[in-house]
């Protein structure tokens, strides 16, 4: 149908690879019905990794071309491979790994001699900061309720906010936690007692 | 005329008919079992929610207790369908709300619920009982507080895959103390950042539900916690981990160990998010009695996953990463016997190479090891037509056969091929096939095969593939049982369509995206078939801004009694005439 091969012409055209520079124009080949079974080549590996680390901005132009726009890269296309978005999430997680900077703050402990640092990039969650805690300085600290804080522990762990204002630690999510976290105190059971009943 | 039997008599014998299919079929007997049946109806399901309206439904069956819906089509999954498309539950809930009070169970897919309608359904069924939400977005933790306040025999509250905005407040302390009715809860999709009062309020719930047999957690639950969540909860038949990364603790080991050995009906495992693979062993001592295993999540070598399913020997279904390589699918043939379903889900799906050695060879092998193997999907990068005959010829009982091949128009990569026999062969001898999914290099021939053999096939998906029209025509003419047909980026036009437009009103739904069919086209078949919705989605501009020869980006097509719909965004053409009328 001409009409069809007009529209594969069209897409053939922007997705094929081509010899020269991108935007060069090439001799316009002869495109028979066949064109649609010639396999399309692997695009090279740099523009592979450019398009997957600018995922959205790819799919979006996809979305917003009109009839003769086509993937400039053709890595990326809309919904292809058919996986889930929450299953992509998962992988890039583990690929932002090279983060250089970590997150240190200070942790004083009531009656130690000194501070310690520590960086909170670390921690994944609040059971393991607290076992690193616990760890670090040698004491234990009690079950977490929302009631009463920290249960039949001598220390309590507290931290300093943006707002210069001593928490409890594990009040908020993690997140917001290590994000506005300056410095940690862990305060000791007396001084604490009031800080942990809400 | 005079009964046979009085109708209270005919409501009981009905009372025992369960299947959907058959309840219809009663109804069709004679007006008196119309009647009779259509009071007694308590559960229905809608696979399209805009095939019907809620009056119709509410009109023809009073009484119902339990609702199923389905919103959008099965390609939003992979965001081809636009923000703002449709798939709103709050005019279904506002009508049921004052029709059926006594609703116990709400089953939605791919529907858009909000905040307002979480909290109009716990407050209008006194008796609810069942929440799945299964891909659905638009809420917030907010809402789901609301369910839990509320609902004050709350059995069921599954979440499944949706998208939920965690606003950070603490939800699961709103179920109130004397709240102990839980059975299942999965809360799977929520966030990866949570607070120790979201931790502590969950341990409580566990603690106060004896009930509870089907418990799915996020990601945020650290492994730390859950062996005290499982000495709460020893009688679980399923359960979906938290994070299951933890410091390499020999207490943390042993105590979790322990913990798992005490749940002995588990059936179910899944979650594994972040996998420490030195902790995979404290699972083992439960594994024999697995049916279903998802690690889907878990980025771990082949022979950790290995270790672990070979222990696995009563399990029928299996969800893995291609991390899992062909040794390990191998390795799976040779334990389990009785495996009915495989899932290999890829763990790199945009890289340029592979990162695994993942084939054919492995499915193929499975194929020969498992005899009662029935379901499959399989994500790799090459395939051959050889492979897929030996699969077909293995493997006859097939139901369910999904493969993608990760780069379109990917030809036999032996012989260069396309694919047509390949598939074909699939379809000639897997005669009970009722889902198949295309990929690869394919030519108008695969659809000869599929319209002369797959004469039980429901659901269809195509990409990437065809020649031009008559490719369609030979799916439209020939697949009897089609109800579900989805298509991208093939170049099948106006013919196939129009020539079989009667066809349309016999399935679901037809969808088509990046496809050859004009506008012109489209308003053709709105104006001849007054029972289908004839729907364009072109975030282009107005269709008839372009010319009319030009392709429209989707159409989608489905049978209604309901008539065209009136919640359509601005990128969405109804090609009912006398509604684009009145509207324009």
């Amino acid at each position: 149908m001409e009409r069809t091969d007009t529209y594969e012409r069209h897409h053939l055209k922007a997705t094929e690879l081509r010899l020269g520079l991108p935007g060069t124009d090439e001799p316009q080949k002869q495109s028979p019905a066949t064109a649609s079974i010639k396999s399309n080549k692997r695009a090279l590996p740099e523009s592979a990794k450019d398009c997957s680390s600018n995922n959205n901005s790819c799919a979006s132009d996809v979305k917003d071309g009109d009839c003769a726009c086509a993937p400039s890269s053709k890595a990326q296309v809309v919904g292809w491979p058919p996986v889930r978005s929450y299953r992509k999430n998962c992988f890039q997680q583990k690929k932002n790994e090279p983060d250089v900077s970590g997150m240190y703050i200070k942790v004083s402990m009531d009656g130690a001699p000194y501070l310690r640092k520590i960086d909170l990039k670390v921690y994944k969650s609040y059971p393991e900061l607290l076992t690193a805690l616990e760890n670090m300085f040698r004491f234990t600290i009690g079950e977490y309720s929302e009631k009463e804080g920290y249960n039949g522990s001598e220390y309590v762990p507290t931290y300093e906010d943006k707002d210069s204002d001593w928490m409890l630690v594990g009040d908020v999510p993690w997140d917001m936690f290590t994000s506005s976290c300056k410095r940690l105190r862990i305060m000791k059971g007396s001084e604490a007692r009031g800080l942990g009943c809400v | 005329m005079a009964h046979s039997f009085p109708e209270e008599v005919l409501e009981h014998v009905f009372s025992f008919i369960d299947s959907d299919k058959d309840r219809n079929a009663v109804s069709l007997v004679c007006k008196s079992w119309y009647e009779i049946e259509r009071w007694c109806r308590r559960k229905i399901f809608i696979g399209n929610c805009y095939a019907v309206t809620p009056r119709i439904m509410i009109r023809r069956f009073p009484e119902l207790r339990s609702v199923s819906l389905k919103g959008k089509p099965h390609f939003a999954d992979f965001d081809l369908v636009p923000e703002g498309w449709g798939g709103y539950v709050d005019p279904w809930v506002s009508a049921m709300g004052r029709a059926y009070p006594l609703l116990e169970e709400l089953r939605l897919k791919r529907m858009v619920v909000s905040d307002d309608t979480l909290e109009m359904v716990s407050k209008s069924f006194k008796n609810f009982k069942v929440l799945v939400l299964s891909s659905c977005e638009g809420f917030t933790t907010d809402g789901l507080a609301s369910i839990a306040a509320n609902c004050r025999n709350l059995r069921e509250l599954d979440l499944r895959e949706s998208d939920v905005e965690d606003l950070g407040g603490n939800w699961l302390s709103c179920f109130p103390e004397s709240c102990t009715s839980l059975v299942s809860l999965n809360i799977s999709c929520l966030g990866s950042e949570w607070s120790l009062r979201n931790l502590s309020a969950l341990e409580r719930l566990v603690g106060r539900s004896p009930n509870l047999r089907r418990l799915r957690m996020n990601r945020a639950v650290p492994l730390d916690k859950l062996a005290n969540l499982l000495r709460r909860a020893p009688y679980l038949v399923e359960l979906g981990t938290g994070a299951f990364s933890s410091e390499l603790h020999p207490d943390v080991f042993s105590n979790l160990s322990g913990a798992f050995s005490g749940c002995k009906e588990l059936r179910a495992l899944s979650g594994f998010w972040d996998v420490v693979p030195a902790y995979l062993p404290a699972v083992y001592t439960i594994c024999s009695g697995l049916t279903s295993l998802n690690l889907s999540y878990a980025a771990v070598q082949s022979s950790d996953l290995v270790k672990l399913i070979t222990q696995c020997q009563n399990l029928q279904r299996l969800w893995v990463l291609d991390y899992i390589e062909d040794s390990g699918l191998e390795a799976l043939a040779e334990s389990c016997k009785n495996l009915q379903e495989l899932r290999v889900f890829p763990s790199d799906p945009f890289a340029a190479e592979p990162n695994v050695t993942l084939t054919e060879q492995g499915l193929v092998a499975v194929s020969e090891g498992c005899p009662k193997l029935e379901s499959v999907l399989y994500f790799c990068r090459q395939f051959t037509n050889d492979a897929l005959f030996t699969i077909a010829k293995n493997r006859p009982s097939l139901t369910r056969f999904r493969l993608c091949i990760i780069e379109p128009r990917t030809p036999d990569y032996i012989t260069l091929e396309p694919l047509d026999a390949g598939f074909g062969a699939i379809v000639q001898n897997c005669k009970e096939l009722r889902r198949l999914s295309l990929s690869g290099l394919l030519t108008d021939r695969v659809f000869e095969h599929i319209g002369t053999h797959a004469k039980k096939l429901e659901m269809l998906s195509i990409a990437f593939a065809g020649d031009g029209d008559l490719g369609l025509h030979h799916v439209l003419s020939g697949c009897e049982s089609l109800r579900k047909l989805e298509i991208r980026d093939c170049p099948f036009g106006d013919k196939a369509l129009l020539a079989n437009a009667a066809k349309l009103e016999t399935m679901r739904s037809l969808w088509m995206s990046s496809c050859s069919v004009s506008f012109e086209a489209c308003k053709l078949l709105g104006q001849k078939m007054p029972r289908l919705n004839v729907e364009v989605i072109d975030e282009r501009g107005p269709p008839d801004s372009r010319p009319e020869s030009c392709p429209v980006n989707t159409v989608y097509i489905y049978r209604s009694i309901a008539g065209p719909r009136l919640d359509m965004p601005a990128f969405v053409w109804t090609m009912d005439e006398e509604l684009a009328l009145r509207l324009s």
